[in-house]
């Protein structure tokens, strides 16, 4: 008990402890709101405050959850994320009754794989598996059932589908499996230091845009995405980014330059899901989380921030 | 619930949600025949989960004895879900297939039922078979509520052995009126309309 206790970086108690205080900050400042007489749409807007309030406090719990148990819970919970994330997109992509096979192999096959791999820190055949193997098969196994209806169109969107939802996500905890000299057994705190940025981006962009927004950056794709919210947010959370530099083995600089590119790769996983969404003729993935609309728009930014985030690591710090 | 039951319910909210709506009803504790389009082998399953817990244990899921009636299917529908299975090949000429339903519903319990009385491959359900008409005339008390199952058909449709994990709705709708003299034939199409009705609410 004691050496696993002993096991954890001293960091992480920090980290959770003023994670659950700001929380509690937030809860408490957002009952005090909702306790004040307001119109009809501030308290529509103050209800989606406490739904995303109390999101967060799901994810620190399991966040600590995960972190607390190790890897191997820390793996499942990120693969039901990319189970449930993959549902969602294809409920929204059509699909020939050809298809059947395909999907199911994603869903119960390629999935499971992926995160295994990285629990055994296979990283050669993590980083082709769906690349190569599933991207050439499972069209081939649709191709076999000689249904040639939109056949590129389909396999483009399923290609599409498994490559954010599963390939790209599964580049978070495979954060875990990276070897950092000097580091050793501090890879946690790399993913919680990218979860806490991007998310973070999130939340100072819809802040600072409520605020400033004027200017839509992409008005048919993402009406509530403004430059102000953009700009204000995203130097916002890249300051923050920064000044979390001692969780990770990057210098303050270094840390607020990465923190910079996980602010910039997330927002444009925002704005290009969207744009998938919109394609598929919906405005939210699904009814996933509570005021956060479904698994994949919580997802959305981590799964474009994640993979160029591991690279950058694993190219310059392993 | 059994832990059968808890397991279940656990799996098919994993494979495809089953998340209810209530739209003109609320979930409650009065007798109720829910009635609603068939597609799929997991749609009793889906309905059920759909439910609130407390509402589970009086609420019996029909099915049929030719599927359901052995082996493990056996013991998931009767021990798990506390299923009241039909006989629909009438083995027993004499007996009526309705019965066990009549048993339920005099107890006071609910029924979840599939008029069309087989899965179909569509959106839409196919006519929907008189048992519905009769158990409405003789239980004037027990509410009828539509329920439009969606998605479900593409998730897992006839013939397929594994479903595609996709989130599926279960839309629960307001109860049926009563019309006064009505005919057979003039209910049952009011009663599938009312359940189409419901395929095109905005989830």
């Amino acid at each position: 008990m004691n050496t696993w206790l002993a096991s954890i970086p001293r960091e992480f108690f920090w980290l959770f402890g003023s994670l659950v205080a700001l929380l509690a900050i937030a809860s408490g400042a957002a009952a005090w709101l909702r306790s004040r007489p307001a119109g009809e749409k501030k308290a529509a807007s103050r209800a989606n405050l406490v739904a995303r309030i109390n999101a967060w406090w799901v994810m620190v719990a399991i966040l600590a959850v995960a972190f607390l148990a190790g890897s191997t819970v820390t793996l499942i919970l990120f693969g039901l994320a990319s189970f449930f994330a993959l549902r969602e997109f294809v409920t929204l992509t059509p699909s020939n009754p050809g298809d059947r096979l395909p999907l199911s192999l994603s869903f119960f096959v390629v999935l499971p794989l992926q995160f295994v791999l990285i629990g055994l820190h296979r990283y050669g055949l993590f980083a082709i598996f769906i690349p190569v193997w599933a991207f050439l098969l499972l069209p081939s196994i649709a191709a076999m059932r000689s249904d040639v209806d939109d056949f590129l169109s389909r396999s483009a969107k399923q290609q599409w589908g498994l490559m954010v939802t599963v390939y790209s996500l599964s580049h978070a905890p495979a954060l875990l499996m990276l070897d950092i000299p000097g580091a050793a057994g501090r890879d946690a705190l790399l993913l919680f230091y990218l979860l806490l940025v991007v998310q973070m981006s999130d939340v100072m962009q819809y802040v600072f845009g409520k605020l400033f927004g004027r200017t839509k950056i992409a008005p048919v794709v993402s009406p509530s995405k403004t430059v102000e919210g953009f700009v204000g947010g995203g130097i916002a959370a890249t300051l923050i980014g920064a000044a979390m530099w001692w969780i990770t083995p990057f210098t303050p600089l270094v840390s607020g330059v990465i923190s910079g590119v996980i602010v910039v790769m997330g927002f444009l996983g925002g704005l290009t899901l969207s744009a998938v969404k919109r394609s598929l003729g919906a405005k939210d993935w699904g009814v996933m989380i509570e005021g956060h609309g479904g698994m994949l728009d919580r997802t959305d930014s981590i799964c474009f921030a994640a993979p160029v985030f591991f690279h950058i690591v694993r190219f310059f710090y392993t | 619930m059994r832990p059968t039951g808890v397991l279940l319910v656990g799996v098919v909210k994993l494979l495809v949600g089953a998340y209810g709506r209530w739209i003109g009803s609320a979930p409650g504790p009065a007798q109720r025949i829910y009635f609603a389009n068939h597609t799929s082998h997991i749609d009793t399953l889906a309905i059920w989960s759909a439910l609130p817990r407390s509402l589970r244990r009086s609420t019996h899921p029909v099915a049929a004895l030719d599927y359901w009636g052995k082996g493990l299917k056996r013991y998931i529908a009767t021990q798990a879900l506390g299923a009241v299975l039909i006989d629909r090949s009438r083995q027993d000429p004499n007996a009526d297939p309705l019965d066990p339903l009549r048993i339920a519903l005099r107890a006071g319990d609910s029924l979840i039922i599939f008029p069309e009385g087989t899965r179909g491959a569509s959106a839409v359900p196919a006519p929907f078979r008189q048992g519905l008409f009769k158990l409405a005339a003789e239980f004037p008390a027990a509410e009828l509520i539509p329920v439009y199952l969606d998605n479900l058909h593409r998730s897992l449709p006839k013939g397929a052995h594994l479903p595609v994990p996709m989130v599926c709705t279960v839309r629960f709708g307001a109860p049926l009126a009563r019309i006064e003299a009505e005919g057979r034939d003039a209910f049952l199409v009011r009663a599938r309309d009312a359940v189409i009705g419901l395929s095109s609410q905005a989830a």
